[in-house]
């Protein structure tokens, strides 16, 4: 037996003894999600179980070194604990922006004593982190953004604005991207703060979106004191870091686009609401030629992803600005998948409120893929990138 | 992986740098000028014989390199980018995979080491019809004295006119439309009451049309199992539709590129028009269905190579796929080529043409989405 084998039969056999039943289905709706943190009341004793076994072996964030509480798995090793967990339907133990997006940064730009402090503490699902990036101004247009950290000696003093931050209210920690120099061109004035977002002076405020839901929050920093250790990599120089974490932000969100609800396709959604007609072909033909197209796309992004990070991993070029590629079509797809699904939901998915629809899950989550093509830069920032960096033509 | 072993990446720059010295896009224009014989330079093919490419599919012990399939659709995906004219599909990709997989070894000993040397051209003659549609076969095989007499028709059969002999799908059992029933046989292009006529298509790409008059056939011609030469069939198909979306995935990619090139050269209202953000989103966002093409055409590739049984949701994925954005990308070329791409002077509409031919053998988007949905229980 090769040792990717003996690999996949251990962790078949792990995850057959560890998984609890009930975290053995789909995920429904947001609350399934285990976020942890300081605040998380875990849904069930089934997910606390779940997410502490997984923990242990450092598999709620595979690929992170065993010391900042990973469980240092190759490449291939990480792509056969995901199948195998998908095989049983297995849910993620734990998802959070500190794994997707803080993580990653801070192996690659964090010091010795920042990976220790935070890493292990997101891994173990303690610690729920928040982004702050956009600006009411600074948007598409992300660099020009204005909150500010001046300079008090022994601690930065941040004072300004955020919104779309993703569950500040929800959040322990925030990394933030905040302006050190006001007079360096946009782009080399920025710094990359870490902060408690318990710390005086911060204060959050929920927006309710079109699905009735506040996944997001206006958050305002009234002169909060920000130890100086807490800067990440070089003053003026966190823009590179930035832009790192949202080639990472692009391949999460474009993921999401192969995330197909509860695992089934809208052509398979839309069997079990309509049926199949004599020949064994979905009853609608015009909805099933547009769900079969989308099948094909599905199928075809998802190989996408698997070939960018095959590539990178056996030595060749990274995924890089190729994450645009992923972030644009992963969410056109995904908002394809969900107008397609609203098709098969028929006058069901019209439901807002009542238990029948899960309080209408299905319309709200239609409702919140708009974001999808907006969020971590607009379809039309994605194709900016592809045009200019993959491309090469020329500006205007 | 989703990636090239070395071998293959040596295969695609050899490949690349032979025929875009050998056989550009100007040599399929110089044959459809000259209104070749042939349709295709027979020097040239056996040059490509003698690197093994005829042979590619073939077993070592039949005189061939054994490379397997991911080495065949790199072949065709560079043929698609110089639009090169050889019978490459017909023969080394379809013929030889069902001769490989029929199990006959009679036929295989006969066949395969002709086709690997570049000496033999065998076709498939499946389609009668509108649209490709195997199971739909009527072509009959009526069982006389011994052997079998044939009596029917079929088109679009590629190479058909330069073939030494056809893999011809025919009806021996049951009711066109029906998947029991259909046996393949061989039959010699010479065979009496065959007679065979020159189509010439739009992309100047060979192909026949074949009418069966009686034609005779023995036991001893039929390819796989009787009356249930279906998977067989099946199997043959695949390899082609997979050869046909590398190639598409080549004609799309060479399409492409030569546009992107035309953004940044062409100057109209005093800049290159490929600073304007309208033509700069499209070309993005061809680029990126390109980019998810190339991951499915591989994925089939791979999949043919790991069993060519169970490859069929892989195959039509990657046709699906590849002929929808071969479509986008041969229009939205000629279209930023503004006037000057409706030209037959300039090399753009060739792809188009190709496109279409490509598209629609052995299964349209339409067919191929069908099998996908089926297959996902839809």
């Amino acid at each position: 037996m090769t040792d990717l084998a003996a690999f996949r039969a251990e962790t078949r056999a792990f995850l057959e003894a560890n998984c609890p039943v009930s975290m053995r289905s789909p995920v429904r709706s947001d609350e399934d999600i285990c976020w942890g943190g300081r605040n998380w009341r875990f849904q069930s004793d089934d997910q606390r179980l779940w997410m502490e076994r997984m923990a242990a072996r450092g598999w709620t964030v595979p690929t992170w070194p065993k010391a900042y509480g990973g469980g240092g798995l190759s490449h291939e090793e990480a792509k056969v604990l995901k199948e195998e967990m998908s095989a049983i339907g297995a849910r993620q133990p734990l998802l959070s922006f500190g794994i997707w997006m803080l993580g990653p940064a801070l192996l690659a730009f964090g010091n010795e004593a920042q990976k220790l402090e935070h890493l292990p503490r997101i891994a173990r699902g303690e610690i729920r982190w928040c982004q702050g990036y956009s600006e009411p101004g600074a948007g598409s247009d992300l660099a020009s953004l204005q909150t500010r950290a001046e300079d008090k000696g022994d601690h930065y003093e941040v004072t300004g604005q955020k919104i779309w931050t993703s569950y500040a209210d929800k959040a322990d920690w925030i990394f933030c991207l905040v302006r050190t120099n006001a007079t360096a061109p946009k782009h080399l004035g920025i710094s990359f703060l870490l902060f408690d977002m318990t710390s005086p002076g911060v204060t959050t405020r929920p927006i309710t979106l079109i699905s009735g839901k506040s996944p997001f929050c206006e958050t305002f920093f009234d002169a909060v004191k920000v130890p100086k250790a807490n800067l990440v990599g070089t003053l003026d120089r966190g823009w590179d870091i930035a832009k790192y974490l949202l080639t990472h932000e692009r391949e999460m969100i474009g993921e999401g686009g192969s995330g197909l609800l509860g695992g089934r396709s809208p052509g398979q959604m839309a069997t079990d609401a309509i049926g199949l007609d004599a020949t064994g072909r979905l009853a609608d033909p015009f909805l099933r030629a547009d769900a079969a197209m989308a099948e094909v796309d599905a199928l075809a992004f998802a190989l996408t992803m698997d070939r960018y990070k095959d590539e990178a991993a056996s030595g060749g070029r990274g995924v890089g600005d190729r994450s645009a590629i992923l972030k644009y079509a992963g969410t056109e797809l995904n908002k394809r998948n969900h107008e397609l699904m609203m098709r098969a939901g028929g006058h069901e998915a019209l439901e807002w409120e009542g238990q029948r629809s899960n309080d209408g899950s299905l319309p709200r989550a239609w409702l919140r893929t708009k974001a999808n093509s907006i969020e971590g830069g607009t379809s039309e920032v994605m194709l900016d990138i592809i045009a200019k960096r993959l491309l090469q033509l020329p500006s205007a | 992986m989703l990636i090239l072993n070395e071998d293959q990446k040596m295969l695609q720059e050899s490949a690349r740098g032979f025929l875009e010295s050998r056989s550009p896009v100007s040599a399929l224009r110089k044959l459809r000028d000259d209104r070749s014989i042939d349709g295709f330079d027979r020097a040239l093919w056996a040059e490509m014989a003698e690197m093994g490419w005829a042979g590619i599919l073939v077993p070592e012990e039949h005189g061939g390199l054994g490379f397997g399939y991911v080495g065949a659709g790199i072949l065709c995906e560079e043929m698609g980018r110089t639009l090169a004219a050889s019978p490459f599909l017909s023969t080394s990709v379809m013929a030889a995979t069902a001769l490989r997989a029929s199990g006959t070894l009679g036929h295989q000993q006969r066949w395969l080491p002709g086709i690997a040397g570049g000496r033999a051209i065998i076709a498939a003659a499946v389609d009668e019809g509108r649209v490709h549609d195997p199971a739909g076969t009527a072509l009959a095989a009526e069982r006389h004295g011994n052997g079998f007499l044939l009596r029917g028709s079929k088109a679009v059969v590629v190479d058909g006119h330069v073939a030494d002999a056809f893999i011809v799908a025919a009806r021996t059992a049951g009711a066109p439309g029906e998947k029991d029933g259909v046996t393949l046989f061989l039959v010699d292009a010479k065979a009496k009451g065959l007679s065979i006529e020159r189509t010439i298509m739009l992309d100047s790409r060979n192909a026949a049309s074949l009418q069966f008059d009686g034609v005779e056939a023995t036991g001893a011609d039929i390819l796989g199992e009787t009356d249930a030469g279906y998977p067989l069939l099946e199997v043959m198909l695949g390899a082609g539709r997979a050869g046909l979306a590398a190639e598409l995935a080549g004609i799309a990619a060479e399409s492409f590129g030569r546009t992107v090139s035309y953004l940044k050269e062409r100057k109209q209202f005093g800049r290159t028009i490929g600073s304007f953000q309208a033509l700069q989103h499209r070309a993005a966002h061809l680029f990126s269905e390109i980019e998810i093409v190339g991951s499915a055409v591989l994925n089939a590739l791979q999949a043919l190579d790991r069993d060519a049984n169970t490859a069929s949701l892989a195959v039509s994925v990657a046709k699906a796929k590849a002929a929808s954005v071969a479509r986008l990308a041969a229009q939205e070329s000629v279209q930023m080529h503004g006037g000057i791409g409706m030209t037959d002077a300039v090399d753009i509409g060739l792809f188009m043409k190709r496109m279409q031919s490509a598209s629609m053998l052995f299964g349209d988007v339409s067919f191929h989405a069908d099998r996908v949905a089926l297959a996902r229980g839809f």
